[in-house]
């Protein structure tokens, strides 16, 4: 094939695309954040965020939503790079709700719904107008109709008839007093290309999406890593297995992966060679209904 | 949705659209190239089998895989842009899968902006019909720059090439005549699997690519020095640190065309002049940069620019104008009037104006003009004749799809109203001479 010789490469064109993105929402928002959990969508985010804006420091502060259930070398990764980099980092804890008595364990012990109040509590406790997103259209049905700019209104809500069409470059976030919008730089991108731009920029992640051992148990046809969360329970025998995150959330509803992928390379072809998506994989939430994530989507989550 | 490209060695990107509905087997041939590309995975099949089931369909309705949206699962239709991303060894590609009929000409025409590739599906039974012709006129209107012509259903025409050969010449005439560069037509059967990743055996006549084939090897990323460059300014980058005292770099994605150092380069609109001193590629320092990279620029001359400014070569600047005409189409459900004022977003900026004028509204079907329409309402093409708060460099947009497109916006609650060209709709009447217009029309 004669490729023109100014053809970019698929990654160079996807990188060119969330920098400009990012570029695009430092010159018209005034309090853009960046959500940031430690996973590699993240982590990639804040690496295209640190290329549009060096040799100056990224214009933007993190948020994590902290749903106490959280891998402790994500978290330690987390605040290593937030240490490294200089960078502000707002922590929304879904223990503190559960603590204060505004929001309630379920009786599954899964954290995920819980996080969307924290959510949006403190994106309207800090104003913020902008609030980028590592989800990709790729993951799940629902995301692949979102746009790159989500407009939401004072309740977080998301409508997805009220979408606003999204043309050429052309990014619309005009949005009133109290609404936000959702940016989402890796629309385009899949877990593969995360994966290839990982290894190629270099980008450190936290250990655990590498294969290691740990004690796991066999919930929903998931591996879950046994924890004070709630696993396992009667029934459930934990065994010690070779494995390793294709996705890391709360632990109460990720699952791990049987895996010998030690290196990036590794990682790579095991994805390339897989059978399954990475949420069908891996995430126990997804499994509730057809339109699981569109519904949380409506209600202000990720 | 579609997931997990499966090909780590795919190089370059492209990204194409399809219009069309289930008639034409549309959502057999997306299907057929997501599937034998063995893009979708074990999980999405068993979710789909799952979905088909239980409404009653015995074969899994490949449909389901991208009606991502409640609604569209219960009315059986796709409503909105589905983007569904594959690849294959050689390529990596980006669908922007829209519904044909005529109520989503907005979503065909979201789809197509970005699109360097569309792939327009005829029913060889019916040949060319409204719904093919209005296909081709967007794209066209759209300045796609790849056409495909896939002739669907040749197993229910016996695989004749007379057949195939009519609808291609028919369409080709007609594209080429709305100014489209290029038409490949090819003879396939999406439910068969003919031409669609593997050749046919039916049809020896046809020596050329099949679908799949096409689309791995048309060649993507133009020329730059075909188009004079653009550069809007997105933000200047001033990290005032003591590494960094007086760095000033402005940032921006190439809209057209390519820069190098020392290039003599204009600011507008103030029109002022200096030369590039250094190119920063996200963290390289190049020589040169082209489309549609995202760089930072750094000029010789402590200039007053800003987000919103354009740079663009001295020697091929655009001229700023206040008075715009342009091919449009609306995509709000409440109707533009002349009249209304609105924001106009151009490029990196954003300022008041006004339509002064809905000169004609524009039936794609057969390209009839109808004039004074008095408004336009949703999915509408129209002439519109707008006069901006402050000049813009704006371009034709025959020439430069990034910096001759617009949005007009409602500056009351945010809506986008409308999508813009500016200049005239299709090559044919581009060659006429444009309007006289003494406030300072461009084009």
């Amino acid at each position: 094939m004669n490729e023109s010789p100014y053809a970019l490469s698929h990654l160079d064109a996807l990188e060119s695309e969330a920098v400009h993105i990012f570029r695009e929402v430092a010159g018209e928002f005034e309090r853009p954040v960046i959500l940031f959990s430690g996973g590699k969508d993240s982590i990639v985010m804040l690496h295209l965020a640190m290329k549009a804006f060096a040799p100056a420091p990224v214009p933007f502060g993190l948020l994590h939503v902290d749903t106490g259930h959280n891998f402790p070398e994500v978290l330690d990764h987390r605040d290593r790079v937030v240490a490294t980099h200089g960078l502000t980092l707002h922590v929304a804890s879904v223990q503190d709700y559960i603590d204060r008595g505004v929001l309630r364990e379920r009786p599954d012990g899964t954290r995920n719904p819980l996080q969307t109040v924290p959510l949006t509590q403190a994106i309207q406790d800090q104003r913020f107008d902008a609030v980028f997103g590592g989800g990709r259209r790729d993951e799940e049905k629902a995301r692949a109709k979102e746009r790159v700019f989500s407009l939401r209104d004072e309740f977080s809500q998301w409508d997805p008839r009220r979408q606003r069409p999204e043309l050429w470059q052309l990014y619309n976030g005009r949005h009133a007093p109290g609404e936000h919008v959702r940016v989402f730089p890796l629309s385009n991108w899949t877990e593969l290309d995360v994966w290839q731009y990982i290894a190629r920029e270099r980008i450190e992640l936290p250990s655990i999406y590498f294969a290691h051992r740990r004690e796991v148990f066999s919930r929903n046809g998931m591996w879950l890593t046994a924890g004070e969360w709630g696993g396992p329970k009667d029934g459930e025998i934990p065994e010690k297995r070779q494995v390793r995150y294709r996705t890391v959330g709360d632990m109460s509803c990720t699952g791990a992966v049987d895996s010998d992928a030690q290196t990036l390379e590794q990682v790579i072809a095991e994805i390339a060679a897989s059978r399954l998506t990475e949420r069908g994989a891996t995430r126990a939430d997804d499994k509730l209904s057809e339109a699981a994530m569109e519904d949380r989507k409506r209600e202000g989550y990720f | 949705m579609i997931s997990t490209t499966q090909h780590p060695a795919a190089t370059t990107l492209l990204r194409f659209a399809t219009a069309g509905s289930v008639d034409d087997g549309k959502s057999t041939l997306v299907g057929r190239l997501l599937h034998d590309s063995k893009s979708v995975l074990a999980d999405q099949l068993q979710a789909l089998e799952h979905a088909s089931r239980s409404r009653g369909q015995d074969t899994p309705d490949l449909a389901l895989l991208t009606d991502g949206l409640r609604a569209e699962r219960e009315q059986g239709i796709t409503i909105d842009v589905a983007y569904r991303y594959f690849a294959t060894a050689r390529r990596r590609f980006i669908l922007a899968d829209t519904p044909g009929h005529v109520q989503y000409t907005r979503n065909m025409v979201t789809g197509a902006s970005t699109a360097e590739l569309t792939v327009i599906l005829v029913d060889a039974r019916n040949g060319v019909v409204e719904q093919t012709r209005r296909h081709a006129a967007i794209a066209a209107l759209l300045r796609v720059p790849l056409v495909v012509l896939a002739v669907n259903k040749m197993d229910l025409v016996g695989y004749r090439e007379e057949t195939f050969a009519a609808i291609a010449d028919e369409l080709t005439a007609y594209a080429t005549q709305l100014g489209v560069p290029e038409v490949t037509a090819i003879p396939i059967s999406a439910l068969k699997g003919d031409n669609v990743v593997e050749p046919s055996p039916h049809m020896d006549w046809y020596g050329g690519p099949t679908v799949l084939e096409h689309l791995e090897s048309v060649p993507v990323g133009n020329a730059p020095a075909q188009s004079p460059a653009r550069f809007p300014v997105q933000y200047v980058i001033r990290p005032q640190s003591p590494e960094h005292p007086d760095h000033r770099g402005y940032a921006g994605q190439i809209a057209a065309g390519s820069f190098r150092v020392g290039q003599e380069v204009t600011v507008l609109p103030s029109g002022r002049t200096t030369t590039i001193t250094g190119i920063d590629l996200l963290g390289e320092s190049v020589d040169a940069a082209w489309t549609p990279q995202s760089v930072s620029l750094r000029l010789a001359d402590q200039l007053d620019v800003s987000r919103g400014d354009l740079i663009a070569p001295s020697a091929a600047a655009p001229s700023v104008t206040q008075d715009i005409e342009a091919t449009v189409c609306h995509v709000a459900d409440r109707p533009l009037t002349p009249g209304a004022r609105v924001l106009i977003k151009h490029a990196t900026r954003t300022v008041k104006a006004l339509v002064k004028d809905i000169p004609s509204r524009l039936g794609l079907d057969d390209l009839s003009p109808h004039p004074a329409p008095g408004s336009l309402a949703a999915n509408d093409i129209g002439q519109v004749v707008i006069r901006t708060a402050e000049a813009l460099p704006i371009d034709c947009y025959a020439d430069s799809r990034c910096t001759g497109s617009f949005l007009l916006i409602d500056p009351a609650d945010g809506t986008t109203l409308t999508a813009g060209m500016a200049g005239h709709a299709f090559a044919e009447q581009a060659t006429e001479a444009p309007a006289e217009d003494d406030e300072g029309w461009d084009f």
